[in-house]
Order: structure tokens, then sequence, then C-alpha cells
């Protein structure tokens, strides 16, 4: 091999483009579903249990964890389900050149983020 | 390294892998969008409502589907990022063996809550 290829290893000059970042967010995302999905059924469980099982399921929300780990999990429900549009769009060739993938990253971040601060203030506000 | 047939993938080929993580993708986009709709549309929502809408065996069937999704839509996902950040066999194997695991215990509790209550 060429020993006097340039050679760049400073990590800091490195960073991922936009789109690559909606990807690993949309993994990560992802994982945690599929952890939250426990949690889900737990509250499904619970919550159909009977008139007594709802109300403890209302009363958990109101407690600070709860709201939390919900929210948590809707961050990332919501974020995996915009993204995963995305990727259903770019399936019909919509936003797959540089350009308009760059676009599509940051329209995708975007809708998110307005999203899960709306799902904030809900969670908040139950 | 396109020519290394695996057995630990859901539907044998990328295609069909591709395929499934499509339609489950569709299935529990409009799950999540409908559930959401009747949830915001019912604000302080009682028991009876809740469980009125659990209790059709329309919505017991949808949400049974959903779980098959998330089943498939998960073992396709997960199998992607253990194949690509697992490089050794054996670790990889457990870890998506507990998963599958996982995703069994899901499915099982899931056909208990809904077919229990």
């Amino acid at each position: 091999m060429n020993s006097k290829r340039p050679v760049n290893l400073d990590l800091g000059k490195f960073h991922f483009p936009l789109p690559a970042i909606t990807s690993i967010l949309h993994r990560v995302s992802g994982i945690i579903m599929f952890v939250g999905v426990a949690f889900m059924l737990y509250g499904l469980d619970l919550s159909l249990s009977g008139e007594e099982g709802y109300g403890h399921v209302s009363e958990l929300l109101s407690g600070f964890f709860a709201k939390l780990i919900i929210w948590g999990i809707l961050s990332a429900l919501l974020y995996h389900l915009v993204a995963g549009i995305r990727h259903l769009l770019m399936d019909m060739g919509i936003g797959e050149e540089l350009e308009s993938g760059l676009v599509a990253a940051k329209v995708t971040l975007a809708i998110a983020i307005i999203l899960i601060v709306l799902a904030g203030v809900w969670v908040w506000a139950m | 390294m396109g020519n290394v047939s695996s057995v630990t993938n859901l539907g044998r080929s990328g295609v069909a892998d591709w395929l499934m993580q499509r339609v489950s993708a569709y299935v529990l986009a409009l799950y999540t969008v409908v559930l959401f709709v009747f949830i915001i549309a019912n604000p302080g929502m009682s028991y009876d409502t809740w469980a009125g809408l659990f209790g059709q065996t329309w919505m017991r069937i949808v949400t049974l589907m959903a779980l098959l999704s998330i089943g498939a839509h998960a073992w396709v996902g997960l199998w992607t990022v253990t194949t690509d950040y697992m490089k050794s066999a054996l670790p990889r194997f457990l870890v998506q063996a507990a998963c599958g695991l996982i995703m069994f215990v899901y499915m099982v509790w899931g056909i208990q809550i809904l077919w229990g209550f």
C-alpha cells in the first residue's frame, strides 16, 4: 500500500452527516421500543384487569417517573414513526438523492422534535 | 459479503426480510395512528370505554396483528443491528436468541391479555 496516502485520524474533525444521525436514531429508538413493549403490555394488562386496575394505571401515570418512562417510549415511537415514513417515501423514490436526502433528514428531525414536545406537553397535562 | 447465506434472518432472503419489514411497518403505523386518535378523542376516558374498545373481537384481532407485526418488524430490525455491530458469531447468536425469547414472551403475554379479560 502507498505509505504516502493522506491520513486523518483527528477524530475531532470527523462528523456524521445528518442522514447518518437520523439513521442511527432510528435504530436506537427501535431498540428503546423493543424494551418499551414490556411497559406497554404491563400497562395494558393492568388497565384491562378491571375498574381498580384502570384506576391504578391512571394513578401511576400521575407520578413523575411513570410520566418520564411514557414520554421516553412515546418519543422513541414518534421518532421511529416519522423516520419510518421517510423510509417508505424513499421506497417510492422520494428523497433519495444527496441533496433531497439531506432535506428529508432535516424535515424528519424537525417534525419528530415538534411531535415529541407535543407528546411531553400531553403526558404532563394528563 | 453478498453471497454469505444466513440462517438467522427471518425470511431467508434480504428481499423477503425487506418486504416483511415494510408490511409490518404499514400495519404498525396505521394501528399507532388510529389508537392515538382514539385516546386523544376521548379525554378523561372511562374504564368502560377502554375495556369496551378492547372487548371488541375486531380490536382483539387487529391488536394481535399489530403484536405479530412487532415480532416480525423487531426481528428484522434487531437482526440487522446485531449483524452490523456484533462480529463474533456466538455472542451475536446468544443476543439474537434472547431477543427471540423476549418476542415470544411478548406474544404469549399479549394473547393472554387480549383474550383473558
